[in-house]
């Protein structure tokens, strides 16, 4: 598998290290209740098809990443810096 | 038989090799398997469960029988294809699953219980009593059938992984791929051309053929000539791609030493990621015999293989040799050897309307029913206009048709689809991304044709690329029509065989199907019919014919199994190349790593650091000694720890306090500069993370410290605190781990130690308890901390890490001259249990800053990283494993760490644990054991007795429950 | 009083060499990351220009010369190889001298070499001189920079520089057993 890192380019798997669902960028304020928190912390979606989920470049600039892929065709769809997706959303 | 004026390898470097201890003479251009027909050797092996006499069946990578054991002692290596191994001087080989002889192997009564051990046998009779499975069944099953068998030994071979890149990846240096490849490489694109043969020109060398008015080896020569001027153009032979895999990487297996006597520095293999834009499999076709009675006796081949035997290495694999097809293909077989002036027996095509003429005698709508021969094949027996008769021969070439060696097509999920035409499944159009199919792996068996589709093909890839494609001609070419009619099994009694490595007959496909194993998986694995080492390669597409017809579905209907990687074996050590000894995982040696090696200490490893146990000194026979002495040495003078492994990371930026707040459970904002804290971070779900202090070097400058264990982990944490929840922040991090060599000096006499070494003397006010600062050492820039991990008055000071070696050897004289010196792990851990300090073992994951007794740490005017997730229930309370001390006050005064805790009276069952153990020490200060524990309700508990009870190590201890600061709970060591 | 002795991370390790490969230490008389502050790329870049005649690299690019590098390190950092760092407003710094062993592989096979252990195609058409990555050397994170047409400078760890020697030099053999 490969991932394109906006910084450095298309590299091996091998370089980075996967976090779980991108819902991990959108984090509930203290007081958004146990739900919200459970939603936050522990649910997550399995989806066959497209996933949004979190790697970190870690062997490589250090950088966070939002890669869009689906998990039947195994297609990278897209891979953007997390700080510019959470930026832009907030 | 080796005829003189035939074959193409060159024969010109003669070889002595040896199988089952007899010396053959051989060609360095032979295989194992030329070589052997060659010296008219037809027996080399077993089969895997009947023992059955077998012999070679093809010429190519996909042979299913003629498995060795090559080598001796550690370097030995089974499962070796005879028809891939290279001959070479001094090369030592046998014949497996055979006792006591390949000739006269006693598990050959295995073949003559036959009608017991059909398909399903060990599933139906080995059931009952269950019990008998491992102890009795599986053992003897396993010791009767089998292939050959590892040395046991440590691998000394050298392996080699490498990573490759192009444009186009071309799988198979046939006409298609040499063609290919050419038009690539004149587009000028990064071309990789890969073959498993030690030669380019696949099928072209082992045919009587023309191409482009010259022989098939001329114009393979000649374009082998064009390809290794062009440099964009890097041509790998001897490599097998074995696996397709996501975003067009693919594997490749590299035979580089297997075929020299000896390799020196060189790999035997070499493992090849290569990451490809296109690729192109040419990889041709395999060729599929025909089941009938006995038909995997030893001189029972393929026709092609024949074929390749006579015109590449001008072998004849029989003396007598008859020809079994059902298409005009295998005609070749015996028009060539009748050129050769080898004496063909028969030609016998299944169709009765074929075309056949030679010097021969030609069966037409005849069939093979069964052949003879003890060890190997003297006889067959053919059925020829309803009358049968026997007709002499050591050598029968079988045809059944060809099939697209279409496996890498499926490695990404893709499924072939049957093609009437020839009667064999092909590959789908973008199977997989990124890879087409050519010439005959696409079903397109004609040379013209071949060279036709390799080229077309070449030139969407390039067109992709958005390459220029450069003009190819097409070389004039054979372009006869491939005629055939199915025929897969010969009807009659007896067993046909289908998979020769896994003893699959016609029959055990039958039963299966009449056993309702319809579908073509549950049939694959009832019968084990395509789970060898070879895949099936052979057999696959006329067992799902046999399936097909006993379930009454066509074959498109019946499907067909997929194939998974890798395509051919691929050896366990090519795909852990490197990754052993030093090269398993980075070897993290700290800067006073020679002078623990030269002190004598045992090196322990801290995850990748290695680290001194204990200083052993002379007259110290344990390391209890050892480690008792250095906690009193730290108690009453001085010692010197190298701490560098902890993890150090440099926080700069206008945002710095408030990240370090958030991440944090305590404030870090109100952090005075020059001094440090002690914090403690959780995860998102409330649970402890990691500890450590951290300073305050300036307003928006901070370093912070983690544990060993946890430095990778914090660091990935804090970017992603960063970069994913408040990239807004204006934050600088980077590890400055590696820059300091840093050392603990603790002790009564700590400071006396420092001053010997610091420009500029300390003492307590000037330096008070959490200051920091720089200092000057020795002339030298260094960080001075007045923080404690023993629970004495201690420091740690930083230099540049290019002067730790000096350093520390300066620290342990100065402290040896005050009666302290160096202490290790063991003794740290001592020191750090006696005053309660928690590490990892504590905070495991599980804990909370509650559970730790930190809850009162926390931070209410704030939010941090797991605050709201700590605060559910559950999480506090007494109803929690807290922290305790544990002492023993009964007549056993062990404690372990992993026992679990009981009340006094209760029995040491799981429904009564109470707690567990999770660190413990002897403690020279007080003279007894120290343990550090979670008990529930704990803090509550302090003075109550309790049993520990560590069932794995049979130990029952009465403990008393304790705070778990032992040695001085007040702190006033620390203040010095 | 007595100095400290300071001790090279690859002391007693090199220099190496096999076939037409040599490996070699390089000691840079400094090494800084400098990581501009939220907004101040354009102004440290600027600094940096006048401070030291280089502007901030692009990702994966190298800018100076033998002796006084920018190297793009990461996400918003560069190391500065060579000169004494000059103070640069708006960039946190930090010494890293002594946190690299950096070694030079020179020769001919170096790009063979590297292919045994780097999983980035470093060959010249597509790894130019001044072009440099972050990546992995077999285990270890790296960096690696082409200076010339056949020669790289490689950054790892420090507490590494052992395993780094042993895994070059294996390399280094090994293509050196493989030429013909």
């Amino acid at each position: 598998m490969r991932l394109t890192c906006p910084l450095c380019g298309e590299r091996d798997i091998r370089e980075f290290s996967y976090r779980g669902a991108a819902v991990a960028l959108d984090r509930p304020a203290p007081d958004a209740g146990e739900a919200a928190w459970d939603d936050y912390v522990h649910l997550r979606e399995n989806p066959a098809g497209e996933s949004r989920d979190l790697w970190h470049h870690e062997s490589g600039c250090s950088a966070w990443l939002v890669v869009t892929r689906n998990t039947v065709t195994h297609a990278v769809l897209k891979c953007e810096l997390a700080a510019d997706v959470k930026g832009a959303a907030r | 038989m080796r005829i003189k004026g035939k074959g193409i390898a060159a024969l010109t470097n003669p070889v002595k090799f040896s199988f089952d201890g007899q010396s053959y003479s051989g060609f360095e251009s032979d295989t194992l398997a030329s070589a052997l027909l060659a010296n008219d050797v037809q027996l080399v092996g077993r089969s895997f469960k009947y023992h059955r006499p077998r012999g070679i069946l093809t010429a190519g990578s996909e042979e299913p029988n003629a498995l060795v054991t090559t080598g001796r002692g550690a370097a030995r290596t089974p499962n070796v294809r005879a028809t891939m191994q290279e001959v070479f001087d001094g090369l030592e080989a046998h014949s497996q699953n055979n006792w006591p002889s390949l000739r006269t192997d006693v598990m050959g009564v295995n073949d003559l219980l036959s009608p017991f051990l059909s398909a399903g046998f060990y599933y139906k009779t080995f059931m009952w009593p269950k019990s008998f499975w491992e102890k009795l069944y599986e053992p003897i099953i396993r010791h009767a059938a089998g292939l050959g068998a590892l040395s046991g030994q440590h691998d000394t071979g050298r392996y080699d992984k490498a990573y490759g890149f192009c444009d186009l990846l071309v799988i198979g240096a046939g006409p298609a791929g040499l063609i290919a490849a050419l038009t690539a490489g004149r587009a000028g694109a990064d071309v990789i051309l890969a073959d498993e043969n030690p030669w380019l020109g696949g099928r072209l060398r082992a045919e009587v053929e023309e191409v482009g008015g010259m022989s098939g080896t001329d114009w393979v020569a000649e374009v082998a000539a064009e390809l290794s001027t062009l440099p964009n153009v890097r041509i790998i032979t001897r490599t097998t791609v074995t696996g397709v895999y996501d975003q067009g990487t693919y594997g490749a297996l590299e035979r580089v030493g297997l075929h020299r006597a000896t390799s020196g520095d060189a790999p035997l293999e070499t493992f090849w990621r290569i990451v490809a834009k296109r690729a192109l499999l040419c990889s041709g076709a395999l060729e599929r015999p025909i089941a009938f009675r006995n038909n995997d006796r030893p001189g029972i081949m393929t026709a092609g293989a024949v074929r390749a035997y006579l015109n590449h290495w001008g072998v004849a694999t029989g003396q007598r040799v008859a020809v079994f097809c059902n298409n005009d293909d295998a005609h070749r077989t015996a028009r060539d050897l009748a050129e050769a002036g080898v004496e063909v027996a028969a030609l016998i095509d299944t169709r009765p309307d074929a075309q056949a003429s030679g010097d021969f005698p030609v069966f037409t709508g005849a069939e093979v029913v069964n052949t003879g021969g003890r060890l190997g094949l003297s006889q067959i027996t053919i059925r020829h206009q309803g009358a049968t008769q026997r007709i002499d021969a050591d050598c029968l070439a079988v045809s059944g048709g060809w099939n697209p060696s279409l496996h890498l097509t499926c490695h990404m999920n893709g499924r072939p689809t049957w093609n009437d035409s020839i009667a064999a499944f092909v590959p789908q159009p973008g199977a997989a991304p990124g890879l087409d199919a050519a010439g005959a792996a696409l079903g397109t068996f004609s040379t013209k044709g071949a060279l036709k589709s390799g080229f077309y093909r070449a030139k969407l890839a390039l067109d992709d690329l958005g390459l220029k494609v450069p003009e190819v001609p097409i070389p004039t070419s054979d372009d006869s029509a491939y005629v055939l009619t199915p025929h897969w099994t010969v009807p009659g009694k007896g067993r046909a065989w289908l998979d020769f490595q896994n003893d699959v007959t016609v029959k055990d496909v039958k039963l299966a199907a009449q056993e309702n194993f319809r579908s073509v998986e549950h049939m694959k694995r009832y019968t084990t019919q395509g789970m060898a080492t070879d895949q099936g390669k052979n057999s696959n597409v006329s067992a799902l014919a046999v399936l097909a017809d006993a379930t009454g579905r066509s074959i498109a209907e019946t499907g067909t199994t997929t194939f998974r990687p890798p395509y051919t074996p691929v050896s366990i050590a090519a795909m852990g190349a490197g990754a052993h000894g030093h090269g398993f995982a980075p070897e993290r040696f700290t800067t006073s790593h020679a002078v623990s090696v030269e002190r004598a200490a045992p090196m322990i490893e801290a995850g990748l650091w290695f680290r001194p146990s204990y200083f052993p000194r002379p007259g110290e026979t344990t390391w209890r000694q050892s480690c008792d002495r250095e906690v009193n040495m730290v108690r009453t003078a001085v010692g010197i720890c190298d701490v560098s492994t902890l993890g150090k990371i440099d926080i700069q930026g206008r945002n710095a306090a408030e990240f370090l707040d958030f991440v944090y459970i305590n404030t870090f904002s109100t952090l005075k500069e020059g001094r440090v804290r002690y914090g403690l971070m959780l995860r998102e779900d409330g649970h402890v993370m990691d500890d450590g202090t951290t300073a305050r070097l300036g307003q928006n400058h901070y370093v912070m410290t983690t544990t060993t264990a946890a430095a990778g982990a914090v660091m990935k944490h804090l970017e992603f605190v960063h970069q994913c929840l408040r990239p807004d922040w204006d934050l600088q991090m980077i590890s400055v781990t590696e820059q300091w060599a840093q050392f603990a000096v603790a002790g009564p006499r700590s400071r006396e130690v420092l001053n010997a070494v610091l420009d500029a003397p300390i003492d307590d006010q000037g330096f008070a308890f959490m200051a920091c600062g720089e200092v000057g050492v020795m002339g030298t820039r260094g960080r001075l901390f007045r923080i404690s991990f023993s629970g004495e008055h201690a420091y740690e000071v930083a230099v540049p890490a290019r002067y730790g070696d000096s350093l520390f050897r300066l620290l342990v004289t100065h402290a040896e001259a005050m009666g302290g010196g160096a202490y290790g792990m063991e003794a740290l851990n001592v020191l750090r249990i006696e005053k309660g300090h928690i590490t990892h073992a504590e905070i495991h994951g599980r804990t909370t800053a509650f559970d730790i007794g930190f809850a009162r740490m926390v931070s209410a005017k704030k939010d941090c990283i797991g605050q709201t997730m700590a605060a559910r229930p559950g999480l506090t309370g007494p109803e929690r494993e807290q922290l305790v001390g544990l002492r023993p006050v009964g007549v056993v005064k062990q404690l372990t760490a992993g026992a679990h805790l009981f009340n006094a009276d209760a029995e040491a069952v799981r429904v009564n644990d109470q707690g567990y153990v999770t660190s413990v020490g002897y403690s020279p200060t007080l003279g007894h054991f120290l343990g550090l524990g979670f008990l529930k309700n704990g803090r509550a508990r302090h003075g109550e007795t309790i049993r520990m009870v560590d069932h794995l190590r049979g130990l029952d201890v009465i403990c008393e429950v304790t705070d778990p600061v032992s040695v001085d709970p007040e702190g006033g060591r620390l203040r010095g | 009083m007595a100095k400290l002795i300071a001790k090279k991370p690859c002391e007693g390790l090199l220099p190496i060499a096999a076939g037409d490969c040599s490996l070699t230490e390089v000691t840079p008389e400094a090494i800084t990351s400098i990581a501009p502050a939220k907004g101040k790329e354009k102004s440290v870049s600027d600094a940096l220009k006048k401070a030291h005649g280089m502007v901030f690299p692009a990702p994966n690019r190298a800018t100076g010369k033998e002796g006084s590098r920018l190297i793009w390190t990461g996400r918003g950092q560069a190391f500065l190889v060579g000169p004494m760092p000059k103070a640069i407003a708006g960039a946190a710094m930090t010494d890293q001298s002594d946190a690299w062993a950096v070694l030079r592989l020179e020769g001919a096979t170096a790009e063979d070499v590297l292919a045994r252990l780097v999983p980035v195609d470093l060959r010249a058409a597509t790894f130019k001189r001044g072009h440099t990555a972050r990546t992995m050397l077999f285990h270890m994170s790296c960096s690696i920079t082409r200076i010339g047409a056949t020669a790289f400078d490689i950054m790892v760890f420090r507490s590494m520089a052992n395993t780094a020697v042993h895994e070059l030099s294996t390399a280094m053999k090994s293509v050196a057993a493989q030429a013909r």
